[in-house]
């Protein structure tokens, strides 16, 4: 057994509304979107217009600094629209699905092909941008070569589904097939996190040409960043791919099969959903056919994704790239009469000044309000105890906002991603936009380093 | 409460850009918020965010500084009785005394600290920062009752100006606030500031008894040695003169304890701090030198403003260190700053207020190599691979 490594620092978010393990059939929607917001720093260039026909695997758009990224249709049918928002900035390009032609990328054996021609398939499915590399923690650049690639098994945001249960129920013998894809890319290891109780799904615990690590304690230990930190951090020049478990199997798919092919099994959760539990979707699919007749009352707001680091979408909007998850939570636009003074026994709070504290283990309904606002950092010492890295927060924000290059890189910018930081930006009692921040750092350095 | 929220809403037009009182937007914002939470709801980043907010962290401090508070009206009355011999007021009427006496204080400290607080913001086109509610309660508590009412008002602007607002406003100033206006004031008019006649109400003006002595404990111990000091029980207790909140140790540590469970205060600091009071006491008393060093360590703890110092002023995590490794180091330091500065210091008595604001000004220094080190640890491992 691997060993396990053990993390004291983050936060388990107590919020409602769990998933039940049953899994539910695929529910038939016709309309489907990429966004492009889906891809942090991406600038695409379109290859397709309104009415033109596309099929599963059909190129969209491609990245205009790497043009051999491209990104594909998920569905076949027809562009119905291309949105776009202030000053023409592309927004997403909506598919009206129709038929159900797939563009072959034809069977092969990764173990028995190049490196190069690995790449080359990925790269022409579409399935390329399902790879990230930190440092940036973009879509990774090809002809690269990572150190290691890091996937992590479990997932410890609040309310995300159980990615075991996940794996039980994807199609089965396409896991081993994506691991040999991946270890073609990479002249290192792959990295598979898991957490203290490891898998009980056969093929995955059998998995060869892998090294499993085991990680316990709150959110965010589910975090491939905070995981890749404890055991080999990306240190300056290095670089490291991530991916998501299930996009392993989708690229097992291409292997196996030929097609572009990314089913997953998400969770829909949250206090403001009814019949919570597992569905089959495909990336760009509306989750419409997720909500349909399981909406609660009352002002609702639908995220894909979790709650620290989803986005905001409508009831028919698309289920996003990278996401696993549809959470939805009740709107918080209301007033609230001496609230911030309010002993606060209803009220879930990392702080020790709710009287909730003294009663563990109950769950909470918590909605979008922003409880309080914006201020000057003020207090210290607490955000370093949501963040299990060896890194100075609040340090490495006020580096940020002061645009000190040096600073950033000496401080750890390589290692981090937005979603690192999101328990910071949750507890911050001076309401600062945090992610956004980081983003926005990481973004000086990529122009920076070009 | 639906009433008073329409109404709110109803004349919320009016301070919005554009409207009649456009320049009193900030104080709207300020009060509208006070009274109602805000109904903005999350639009970037995480969807959901904790309850927590700096009305709530302040509020905390203010109430962890209610017994200090408390106390010290009371001991305000005691002291009158005992420099004017006055033996047949009851503990009430002592409290009101004292009450009344400091309320006046209280009321200019917040009416000017706020006013200039309300102006920045609107300034600024930024909400009000909570801040100064603690700061305008921390003040009246570390001044001697008999100081003038206008030397309050002009304290608490001199240190609201220049000790905050030039750098930016709460969270950017480098000095403790409420030290500012204390340490402005002591060097300005250090008749009212120290000696033994400002520490009791009344004794100013009017005279005490024949044979009564208004001096603090510590400056009894520098003039006349320790064998004139009260009894370590006094001190702890509280019944001593001094400045209004910072008497009573026992009163303190209740506020200390208010401010550890909530985790609003620094542990670190508080720790560090004693222990290097403690540590350096011990050593003085070991090594000897001055008849000062003769006074047992644990009194450095329970005399003068060190209590006070360590859980209210030290602790402001603006100005203190922020990183945590800084914390232990700037706490052990202001701890032992405090010491030589009472001990070896001809000039002054008390070195609670000097030590923290001079530690105030190392902190960055100190957090500079704790955050290096973070950094070499970083570069270190790009060698090794």
């Amino acid at each position: 057994m691997s060993t396990l490594i053990r993390l004291r620092k983050g936060l388990n978010i107590k919020l409602a509304g769990k998933a039940e393990k049953i899994l539910l059939p695929e529910v038939a929607v016709t309309r489907y979107g990429v966004r492009f917001a889906d891809f942090p720093g991406l600038v695409a260039r379109l290859e397709v217009q309104e009415g033109d026909r596309v099929m599963a695997g059909s190129v969209l758009f491609h990245d205009k600094a790497f043009p051999e990224i491209k990104f594909v249709s998920p569905v076949s049918g027809v562009v119905k629209e291309i949105i776009r928002g202030e000053k023409r900035a592309l927004i997403e390009v909506v598919i009206e699905q129709q038929g159900n032609e797939r563009i072959d990328f034809g069977p092969a054996d990764p173990l028995g092909i190049t490196r190069e021609q690995v790449t080359e398939k990925l790269l022409k499915s579409g399935l390329w941008p399902v790879l990230r590399q930190r440092p940036y923690h973009i879509v990774a650049r090809p002809g690269t070569v990572p150190r290691d690639i890091f996937i992590s098994a479990f997932d410890t945001a609040p309310l995300a589904p159980d990615l075991d249960f996940a794996m039980a129920n994807v199609h089965g013998g396409h896991l081993q097939a994506g691991i040999n894809a991946l270890t073609r890319l990479t002249d290192g290891k792959i990295h598979i996190s898991q957490d203290a109780e490891g898998s009980r799904v056969a093929e995955l615990k059998n998995l060869k040409n892998v090294e499993f690590h085991r990680f316990s304690g709150p959110h965010p230990a589910g975090n491939v960043g905070v995981q890749i930190h404890h055991i080999a951090p990306v240190s300056k020049g290095e670089v490291v791919w991530t991916l998501d478990l299930q996009d392993v199997v989708a690229i097992g798919k291409l292997f196996g099969t030929g097609f572009h092919d990314r089913e997953k099994v998400i969770a829909l959760a949250g206090p403001g959903a009814q019949h919570r539990k597992y569905h089959r979707i495909r990336p760009g699919a509306s989750v419409s056919g997720v909500l349909k007749g399981n909406l609660g009352e009352g002002n609702l707001r639908i995220i894909s994704g979790n709650v620290l680091t989803g986005k905001k979408i409508s009831p028919d909007g698309s289920f996003g790239f990278y996401d696993n998850m549809v959470t939805v939570i009740p709107e918080g636009d209301y007033h609230e009469f001496f609230g911030w003074a309010a002993p606060g026994l209803k009220k879930f709070s990392y702080w020790r000044t709710f009287l909730s504290k003294l009663v563990p283990g109950r769950e909470y309904e918590l909605d979008t309000n922003l409880h309080g606002g914006h201020r000057a950092f003020v207090v210290t010492g607490h955000y370093e105890n949501v963040l299990p890295m060896d890194i100075y927060p609040v340090h490495l924000l006020k580096a940020i906002m002061a645009g000190d290059i040096e600073l950033m890189e000496n401080l750890g910018i390589y290692e981090v991603a937005e979603e690192d930081f999101a328990l910071c930006e949750y507890i911050d009692p001076s309401k600062t936009e945090i992610q956004e921040l980081i983003r926005s750092g990481i973004n000086m350095m990529i122009k920076e380093m070009n | 409460m639906n009433f008073l929220l329409k109404k709110m809403k109803k004349i919320e037009p009016l301070f919005e850009k554009g409207g009649r009182f456009e320049k009193l937007h900030s104080v709207y914002d300020g009060f509208a918020t006070f009274l109602f939470v805000s109904d903005k709801v999350t639009t970037k980043g995480s969807h959901i965010r904790d309850y927590m907010d700096m009305k709530r962290t302040m509020t905390v401090v203010l109430i962890a500084l209610m017994p200090a508070l408390l106390f010290g009206c009371y001991n305000i009355g005691l002291q009158h009785t005992r420099a004017f011999g006055i033996n047949d007021w009851t503990l009430l009427q002592m409290f009101w005394f004292g009450f009344l006496k400091l309320l006046p204080m209280i009321i200019v400290s917040y009416l000017t600290g706020l006013g200039i607080e309300f102006i920045a913001a609107q300034i600024r086109g930024h909400e009000i920062n909570e801040g100064y509610l603690v700061t305008g309660m921390l003040i009246p508590l570390i001044m001697p009752i008999d100081v003038p009412l206008w030397m309050v008002a002009i304290s608490v602007a001199f240190a609201v100006i220049l000790g905050k607002e030039v750098f930016g406003g709460t969270g950017m100033n480098i000095l403790n606030p409420a030290l500012t206006a204390r340490a402005f004031l002591f060097f300005s008019y250090p008749g009212w500031m120290t000696g033994d006649k400002v520490w009791i109400e009344g004794l100013a003006k009017n005279g005490a008894l024949d044979g009564f002595s208004g001096a603090t404990p510590l400056a009894l111990a520098k003039l006349d040695g320790f064998a004139q000091m009260p009894s370590p029980m006094d001190m702890f207790i509280g019944t001593i003169p001094g400045s209004v909140g910072e008497t009573s140790t026992v009163a303190i540590l209740i506020g200390a304890f208010i401010l550890l469970v909530t985790g609003v205060g620094s542990w670190r600091i508080m720790l560090s701090m004693t222990l290097g009071a403690l540590g350096l006491g011990l050593l003085l008393n070991a090594t000897g030198g001055n008849e000062y060093t003769q006074i047992p360590a644990y009194y450095h703890l329970i005399m003068g403003g060190f209590a006070f110092g360590t859980v209210f002023m030290a602790t402001d995590p603006v100005t203190a260190a922020q990183t945590n490794t800084g914390k232990f180091i700037y706490g052990a330091l202001t701890g032992i700053m405090v010491v030589v500065i009472r001990v070896f210091n001809p000039a002054y008595p008390e070195g609670t207020m000097l030590a923290i604001l001079l530690m105030n000004v190392m902190a960055p220094l100190i957090d500079h190599y704790v955050v290096n080190a973070n950094i070499r640890r970083r570069l270190k491992r790009v060698r090794t691979a």
